[in-house]
């Protein structure tokens, strides 16, 4: 229990979390602080070639294993699972209607890879190691949460109890799948595969030593987001949405612990599984469901998904699943 | 100077939906177009903002175009096919222009 408490303190007290609250702080009181939409997207584009890069060494030092095929296997049966639990407690316990909450279904089932790279950076700084493929895992885990959730919308609508389109169309399956968080995260993973340590050794100074000082300031950027979020849409969250925004990380990341332990992956990468399936998207399906679910309204999945689950993960939540993992897999 | 009477059409449309309202408006074969990026603003979803974000989803566009007065109706038509079940706003307004074939 010290441990865990430890590693919470270490994790609350660290750069990432401080930037972050930096700018969800800001954003509440409404300072004019901003960080402009090219910086970002431009800061988003790096992390993403050097997560993916060093994944992508990291499967070339150590080689492809029959365990990397059920990882992948895994990822996707996960977030294809995980909205089918998210929809029915949210049905439940708050009164979203079935189109919002499929719309907030799929943001759960999918990932962040935000906090990916959070918990990633968290696993470095205590020297834990984890599986270099956990980054194909993730990209994996995109798109999968998508389909169900439209699955549950036609559904609802074929008993005539919703209005929506709900329909999974050659474009929009072809946007989801070569989005462009995903084509970069695959692309610098088969360039990292390639070209091995050779590769990372030759460009380490660019993805490596700046990594912490540009997530520190991702982070405030996404403490920016998430505080104006609250600030303008919260009349949008209910209690018990609240509520779930918080719970269903929690459920997502027990059955991360479980299906990543029967796997046999590392401590480092069952607690990496965890954390993705304890978080939400805020990328790939918030534009997949304005496109397909059009009558959901964004206020709530993006505010829910930005504004309590991100922040919770990123503070409480991936110490926690760090700790958990440790504790089962000792 | 000369003016000549026309139609203007501004669309502000999702950026996610931005391509399939483009590439119907290629299809009517319309005169031109132009895209315009939006800072932020405030409808009956809530309100939302560029700054900061990493992805269109929470994005607006504007469309804006010009056309002549007899092809303003069918270039609506096909354009509200795309915007009609989305967030969005579409507007039409009489304007001048000073060459009038370029918007037949």
């Amino acid at each position: 229990m010290e441990a865990i408490i430890a590693l919470a303190a270490a994790n609350l007290l660290s750069p990432n979390v401080l930037f972050f609250a930096l700018g969800f702080a800001a954003a509440m009181a409404r300072s004019d602080l901003s960080i402009p939409e090219a910086v970002a997207k431009g800061m988003s584009i790096y992390l993403l070639m050097a997560i993916g890069f060093k994944g992508g060494a990291g499967v070339a030092e150590n080689g492809l294993t029959f365990q990397l095929g059920l990882a992948l296997v895994a990822g996707a049966a996960l977030s294809a699972a995980i909205p089918l639990i998210a929809f029915f407690l949210l049905r439940a316990i708050s009164k979203l209607s079935v189109t919002d909450a499929a719309a907030v279904a799929a943001h759960y089932g999918s990932i962040s890879i935000v906090t990916f790279v959070a918990m990633t950076s968290m696993l470095d700084t205590a020297g834990v190691e984890f599986e270099g493929f956990m980054v194909a895992v993730a990209a994996i885990m995109e798109a999968p949460a998508i389909l169900t959730a439209l699955f549950l919308v036609s559904g609802a609508k074929s008993g005539g109890a919703a209005q929506s389109r709900g329909k999974m169309d050659p474009e929009l399956m072809r946007e989801v799948m070569l989005n462009s968080s995903i084509v970069l995260l695959i692309g610098a993973f088969a360039i990292g595969w390639i070209t091995g340590t050779e590769g990372l050794a030759k460009i380490e100074a660019f993805i490596v030593s700046p990594f912490q000082g540009v997530l520190c300031l991702f982070l405030l950027d996404m403490g920016l987001i998430a505080g104006r979020g609250m600030r303008d849409s919260r009349k949008y969250l209910a209690p018990p949405v609240i509520l779930f925004g918080v719970m269903m990380p929690l459920i997502g990341a027990v059955l991360g612990l479980a299906v990543g332990n029967l796997i046999g992956l590392s401590v480092g990468g069952v607690a990496i599984l965890m954390t993705l399936c304890a978080s939400a998207s805020y990328i790939a399906v918030p534009a997949a469901m304005r496109v397909a679910l059009p009558e959901a309204n964004p206020s709530i999945y993006l505010t829910l998904s930005l504004g309590v689950t991100f922040p919770f993960n990123l503070t409480v939540g991936i110490s926690l699943y760090l700790a958990l993992s440790q504790l089962v897999g000792g | 100077m000369q003016t000549y009477p026309a139609k203007r059409i501004e669309i502000i449309i999702e950026a996610p939906l931005l391509h399939r309202l483009t590439r119907v408006l290629d299809q009517a074969d319309v005169p031109g177009y132009t895209v315009l990026p939006v800072r932020a603003g405030s409808g009956r979803s809530g309100p939302w903002t560029r700054e900061g974000q990493v992805t269109k989803a929470g994005g607006m566009n504007a469309v804006v175009l010009v056309c002549a007065a007899d092809r303003a109706s069918g270039i609506l038509d096909a354009a509200y096919e795309v915007v009609a079940p989305h967030i969005g706003l579409v507007s039409i307004t009489d304007c001048e222009v000073v060459r009038p074939e370029r918007f037949e």
